[in-house]
């Protein structure tokens, strides 16, 4: 049976028209577009229409706003360490606890060089408190470098008013960057309309291929590259462009523009009737999440009394690809820090699977799975010492406490 | 995905012995769910022989923890207590042909869980001694406690000091970083590691000062003395180790029996290393046998 693919916030499969249009910049189409002759002016203008389609996708007011990078992790470190470097009296940065490693990691290198990292709290659902928010900026100021939130999150799909947010860090003078990589090409963005700075994106969520991201960085933002050297993106990005990459991105973002609508009905409709399917069946489960205002295409749902990795091994071996939110690689790693910031039990947390959906998952991939999870579950709540015949035993907090808990 | 032997794959997906135990006369609960990882096995136990003769779990866990745990049962099912005490956890790993070294872990979690649950059988109290950190070291399966704990006991300063006492750091080097940050939370800075060469290291803290120098002979004979009282210990695992040659700061010993080319043969090197680390009162390099013919 073929194969099913629900794991589209990891990467996506590039779509076949991009592969085609790449190709001729592997052959024919080799120039470096910065050389003069006739094999460096054609790729030349295939990178200038490539940067016209992101700028289409992102609504962005002006071309040259467009900075490729090679993933969306350089775009983070690049907003980040740009606006301490450009801004060296603001040593201060507001985040949230809930960001990619891309930003969470780098906050904690700067904070052992020194800087001063603010990470918002979320509640139950994933949100974020705007009055925290607002009484940070107040109390911080102009020694605030630049707030980073992401614009939807990764595990869970949960988005924050990055708009909203952007409009209170501008109030106050302080530059806003948000790592939209999860949100690019699955909900419509008209950047020339907000008062976001910076954006980072990447190319593999979004059907392009992987080694390609895109800092969007707004006219008149003051920026250090990350990377000095040649004149390549207008020296805001030295290093010979990816051409091939860069126009397959191209066309990826001109593919997602047109199924952006396919994307919030379609494809929602489809993790809708997953997580309706899934929930319907196994007892005990639950959506994680802001269940209201959140992509269209993720369901991270909460089985409780297993762990996570034993269900993707037994759905893999039916052909069917998730992740899980909790990634078992030492004896003392926890589960995923945004279920933990969410305040899940870790019962429920070390459960979690996360189905991702892209716009060519069918009804049919869906209820194959619909059919598939509850017995993996069942199964595995057999060797559970929480779960004993049709339920968890009673008091399982109690029933069950092993030693060095 | 892990890369998980066969025979791992084939006790997750059809685990032996899984279950609640009717009768069980001894049961241990070992894990920690904030980690993600927690076992409960049961024992039904022949109290006129003490023969397990049933044995039965029930894990909250990874594919591995889960494998694991049916490895266990297995094993020391038809065993006596004291048989069944002397199953390692090398010996479940060994079983199954091996775990990645982020999941040795759950091997562990096993031999503690039949600690466990022959302590409750016996009625006594069993207390584990049990802390492991962040994986630090990924080729030899060393975590942030082991590594803080040897800085403290030892007094270390540099990163290389901590690799010749852990061997954490001595393979990929890819931890190096890591390590030094260990370092300076244990230290409160990081000390350089430039080279001294032909130095006395008197900053050593296991160098004493008042230590009078041994002779050569004085000095093999302590090589003797402390590898004999290793023997035991490895013996119990079916290995044994001789001396071969001592060159410099080099010792060079021949590993035999299941150590030989067993997976862990970097790590009982590096135990064998710390004990004569410790007795010599210098810094020495164990190699094994095979590495006098590249020099």
């Amino acid at each position: 049976m073929k194969p099913i693919y629900m794991d589209n916030n990891a990467t996506t499969a590039c779509d076949p028209a991009v592969v085609e249009a790449m190709l001729p910049f592997f052959t024919e189409q080799f120039g470096n577009a910065s050389s003069i002759h006739s094999f460096g002016a054609q790729v030349g203008k295939a990178l200038k229409e490539a940067r016209g389609r992101v700028q289409t996708l992102l609504g962005a007011a002006h071309d040259s706003e467009i900075v490729f990078t090679s993933c969306g992790t350089e775009s983070d470190s690049t907003a980040i360490l740009s606006a301490i470097k450009a801004q060296p009296e603001r040593r201060t940065i507001i985040t949230t606890v809930v960001e990619h490693p891309a930003i969470l990691t780098l906050c904690d290198q700067l904070e052992k060089e020194g800087y001063v990292v603010h990470k918002l709290k979320v509640n139950k659902k994933g949100r974020v408190d705007l009055d925290e928010y607002k009484s940070l900026l107040g109390q911080f100021g102009d020694r605030v470098a630049i707030v980073s939130v992401m614009w939807a999150n990764n595990e869970t799909g949960t988005l924050f008013p990055v708009e909203e947010m952007a409009e209170m860090a501008h109030e106050k003078g302080i530059m806003f960057h948000t790592d939209a990589v999860q949100a690019v090409g699955k909900l419509p963005i008209d950047l020339k309309s907000t008062r976001i700075d910076m954006l980072s994106l990447s190319g593999h969520k979004l059907h392009a291929p992987k080694g390609i991201g895109v800092l969007y960085l707004r006219r008149n933002t003051r920026f250090r590259p990350l990377l000095r050297g040649g004149h390549q993106e207008r020296g805001r990005r030295a290093g010979t462009e990816n051409s091939a990459s860069i126009v397959g991105l191209g066309v990826a973002c001109e593919l997602a523009m047109a199924h952006m609508e396919a994307e919030n009905t379609v494809v929602k409709r489809l993790r809708d009737r997953l997580e309706r399917g899934i929930l319907g069946k196994v007892p005990n489960a639950f959506v994680n999440g802001d269940t209201l205002y959140r992509l269209p295409n993720t369901a991270s749902i909460a089985f409780e009394y297993v762990e996570g990795e034993g269900i993707l091994l037994m759905l893999n071996k039916q052909g069917i690809a998730a992740s899980s939110g909790s990634a078992c690689t030492s004896g003392s790693l926890e589960p995923s820090h945004v279920m933990r910031a969410m305040g899940i039990p870790y019962t429920a947390a070390h459960g979690t699977i996360r189905f991702s959906l892209s716009r060519y998952n069918t009804e049919e991939e869906v209820d194959r799975v619909i059919a598939a999870v509850p017995p993996v579950i069942a199964q595995l709540r057999k060797l559970s010492p929480y779960w004993s015949g049709e339920g968890p035993v009673p008091n399982p907090e109690q029933a069950f406490q092993p030693e060095y808990a | 995905m892990w890369d998980y032997s066969e025979k791992v794959r084939e006790h997750f997906f059809n685990p032996r012995n899984s279950g609640p135990l009717e009768n069980a006369n001894g049961t241990g609960d070992v894990g920690s769910i904030k980690c993600g990882d927690a076992l409960r096995l049961m024992l039904k136990v022949n109290p006129e022989t003490e023969i397990i003769e049933d044995a039965h779990f029930q894990t909250f866990g990874c594919g591995s923890a889960i494998a694991s745990s049916s490895a266990l049962t297995e094993i020391i099912k038809g065993k006596t207590l004291d048989e069944a005490l002397q199953v390692s956890n090398q010996d479940i790993a060994d079983y199954l042909d091996g775990l990645p070294p982020e999941k040795m872990h759950c091997s562990v979690m096993g031999r503690e869980a039949l600690q466990a649950a022959v302590a409750n059988y016996r009625g006594e109290v069993w207390s584990d001694d049990h802390e492991e950190g962040d994986l630090v070291c990924k080729c030899f399966a060393i975590d942030a406690v082991m590594i803080e704990d040897t800085i403290r006991a030892n007094g270390l300063k540099t990163r290389e000091e901590v690799t010749n006492y852990t061997k954490a750091g001595g393979g990929c080097s890819a931890c190096h970083e890591k390590i030094e940050d260990v370092l300076i939370a244990v230290n409160g800075r990081l000390y350089s590691s430039e080279p001294k060469p032909n130095k006395a290291p008197a900053n050593l803290p296991s160098e004493s000062p008042v230590k009078p120098k041994l002779t050569n002979y004085q000095r093999i004979r302590k090589i003797e003395d402390t590898l004999e009282a290793i023997r035991p210990m490895l013996q119990r695992d079916h290995g044994d180790v001789t001396l071969i040659e001592v060159d410099g700061k080099k010792i060079y010993v021949a590993l035999s029996g299941a150590c030989q080319g067993c997976q862990m043969e970097a790590a009982t090197l590096g135990g064998i290393q710390h004990k004569l680390v410790e007795a010599l009162g210098e810094l020495v390099q164990v190699l094994p046998v095979g590495a006098m013919a590249h020099n």
